[in-house]
């Protein structure tokens, strides 16, 4: 408690405090324009942290992370079209409510929503994340590799429909990994001086969301402009509140929980609670049509899960979304090795992040709704100035790491690449986790074998370790056993009607 | 994994489904990749005797696996297998490929690294943005100059200021 205080001494001393409005402002802007969601947003945002203190931006960085998130509802709600699939669920009814003429309320039940899951998470981070850290301390490598491994089957997994493209992902990945000379022999840097301290995660994740977004936009950049609808200052009735205040709870009871677990996401406990509240409406017949519930619920969900998502984070040093991924990387930057010791270690950085994430829902709150219909005139910005604008800032970016035009060079590599992902739906997650925890997972096989002398038995010598390869073997055997039930339908599926005409117009 | 794990089936001519030929492209990239991977791990050295886990071994497991998938991945388009390609706010999937746009931002991006070490990015910077903007099919050619030069010496005066990150001013060394 003591600490907690400290923290919310620490986030709200004035510099603090301009830097969490500076980052709900900046994430939000940025998180509203189209095309942008919230681990973009992040990524494009990183630089601009580097030469603050550590605490500092670490607290900025809540404020992005937050605004971006809200952001990216705005933008599902006002356009229709979600930037991540988080937010597909939102999309939905949120959109058929704009459409009704009630964005206010749609805006105003995802705001408050947003901001009751944030805060009933991020308290469930106050109580559970010493008691999971004290937990984690006693593991060992054996069970940081067992977990580790978890991460990459479940990011793996459980998104997409395809998961053979999800492991080209995933060992994409893991060769971007490998680059460098870690084990005191550069493996895979083509005789290049530059690449012997591996490739920067930022450059990568940049490259991958921005660049690699912005070239796929332009292939098929939208020639007509889409729809939006204006929008006033956002408000809701009493009917609104009385419908709203339990979707919002029982969408945080969702999404934390699916947040937390090292398999999660914000997909599952969105669509779940979407699910939810459709059964226990007193309006069904609304659903499809914009009912308002529809909105509150998975907003909540998304907002509860990306807290949830932080105590995987915090606790393990394990991330589980790209959000969460590039949060990772800018803990890594100011050589704070995220792990079982960071309470321990930094215990006043922890606190302070904690602390700043009730302020900067708060400020989210505060500065966003009234700020409402500006974020919507965003939405109109011209395309091309928009897109030059993204590449602008991920060439920055990539070049404020080390001012070396080489790092522009694998900027666009791996634009390209993310190009090519976008083109032949390879899921983007799964190569970001493995780009950060390969070379750790690698760390942690040779620290276990280390410890036994080469004995490849202590690999399952701790019950966690052992508890977590049963949890692999059922999702595995889950895969294979969808994998084996699909031959059937596939061919009718995939050759369908729909199908063939996307292929011949692309 | 998916449905190569069963052999394919012969089916009659006519229900072959559409075959997506680009990604055999793909799957033999990932089967170059894996295989650099593979040649690269064969050029390393054991380990110091405190290395029980040898330089080599994640290389080979990696490299193996991306050869696998690229097999896999060409087994499954041969059967039919399409990808879904991302959907998002500003992309229209219903129109072709606009490969020429797409260079054309190559292009931008390639002169930007080229000239950046000699211009400096205040000069490469503005460069970038305004040619980004006209391949995107923008003709406000004034304002995205006047945009472009605002940004690019901006971001360099607030890296400069605000940051107290000098960046490599090139050309303009002393001017700015």
């Amino acid at each position: 408690m003591d600490l907690l205080l400290e923290g919310f001494q620490q986030a709200l001393t004035p510099t603090n405090l301009l830097f969490a409005c500076v980052g709900v402002i900046l994430g939000t802007a940025v998180g509203v324009l189209p095309g942008i969601g919230p681990a973009m947003t992040l990524a494009l945002l990183l630089p601009v942290t580097y030469s603050v203190g550590p605490d500092s931006a670490i607290i900025m960085f809540a404020g992005v992370y937050y605004g971006g998130m809200y952001g990216g509802s705005t933008t599902s709600i006002l356009l229709n079209t979600p930037g991540e699939s988080s937010s597909v669920v939102t999309a939905i009814e949120g959109n058929k409510m704009a459409k009704k003429g009630r964005a206010a309320q749609a805006l105003a039940t995802a705001a408050i929503g947003s901001f009751v899951a944030g805060t009933i998470g991020t308290v469930l981070l106050w109580i559970l994340t010493p008691r999971v850290s004290d937990l984690v301390v006693k593991l060992g490598a054996p069970s940081y590799f067992a977990l580790m491994l978890l991460a990459f089957i479940a990011v793996t997994t459980a998104l997409g429909r395809s998961r053979l493209r999800g492991f080209i992902a995933l060992f994409l990945g893991l060769t971007i990994g490998l680059v460098g000379t870690q084990t005191g022999q550069p493996r895979l840097t083509l005789g290049e001086a530059k690449l012997a301290d591996g490739i920067d995660i930022v450059v990568v994740a940049v490259a991958i969301f921005a660049v690699g977004e912005a070239l796929w936009v332009a292939a098929h950049l939208r020639r007509k402009p889409l729809e939006i609808i204006p929008v006033g200052q956002p408000w809701m009735g009493r009917e609104d509140w009385r419908r709203s205040w339990k979707p919002w709870l029982r969408g945080t009871a969702w999404g934390f929980p699916f947040g937390a677990l090292p398999a999660g996401g914000a997909e599952v406990p969105t669509f779940m609670s979407y699910l939810t509240e459709k059964k226990l409406s007193k309006h069904p017949e609304e659903f499809g049509k914009g009912a308002i519930e529809g909105v509150a619920g998975p907003e909540a969900a998304n907002n509860a899960s990306a807290a949830g998502t932080l105590l995987p984070l915090l606790t393990l040093g394990l991330p589980t979304t790209a959000t969460a991924a590039i949060m990772l990387s800018a803990l890594t930057s100011y050589g704070i090795q995220p792990g079982p010791l960071l309470l321990d270690n930094e215990p006043g950085l922890v606190w302070a992040l904690l602390a700043s994430l009730v302020i900067a829902n708060t400020l989210l709150l505060v500065i966003n709704l009234p700020l409402a219909p500006l974020w919507a005139k965003l939405l109109r910005i011209p395309r091309p100035q928009l897109y030059a604008g993204i590449l602008f800032f991920a060439c920055l970016g990539a070049y404020s790491v080390n001012f070396q035009a080489f790092d522009l060079a694998l900027l666009l590599a791996f634009g390209v690449l993310g190009l090519a992902m976008r083109r032949f739906g390879i899921p983007v997650l799964p190569l970001i986790v493995a780009v950060i925890l390969g070379p750790k997972m690698e760390m942690q096989l040779t620290e276990a074998l280390a410890i036994s002398s080469g004995d490849v038995s202590t690999l399952w010598s701790e019950p966690v370790a052992v508890a977590v390869y049963v949890v692999i073997g059922v999702l595995l055997a889950a895969v294979a056993i969808n994998g084996l039930r699909r031959p059937t339908p596939a061919p009718t599926a995939s050759g369908g009607p729909v199908d063939d005409k996307e292929l011949v117009e692309r | 994994m998916t449905t190569p794990s069963t052999t394919p089936t012969t089916r009659p001519e006519t229900e072959r489904p559409l075959v997506d030929r680009a990604q055999y492209g793909l799957a033999a990239f990932l089967v170059l990749v894996g295989g650099y991977v593979l040649y690269d791990a064969s050029t390393l050295e054991d380990g110091f005797a405190d290395q029980p886990v040898q330089p080599y071994a994640v290389s080979y497991i990696v490299g193996a696996v991306l050869v696998l998938l690229g097999v896999l991945l060409a087994i499954a388009t041969a059967r039919g297998d399409l990808p879904e390609s991302e959907e998002g706010e500003d992309v229209d999937l219903t129109q072709g490929t606009d490969i020429r746009t797409v260079a054309l931002l190559a292009a931008v991006l390639v002169a930007n690294l080229a000239l950046i070490n000699w211009l400096g990015w205040a000069i490469t910077g503005a460069m970038l943005f305004v040619g980004a903007t006209w391949a995107l099919g923008s003709r406000t050619h004034v304002r995205d100059v006047c945009v472009g030069v605002a940004l690019s010496v901006g971001s360099w005066y607030a890296f400069y200021v605000l940051l107290g990150v000098p960046i490599p001013a090139g050309i303009l060394d002393g001017v700015l």
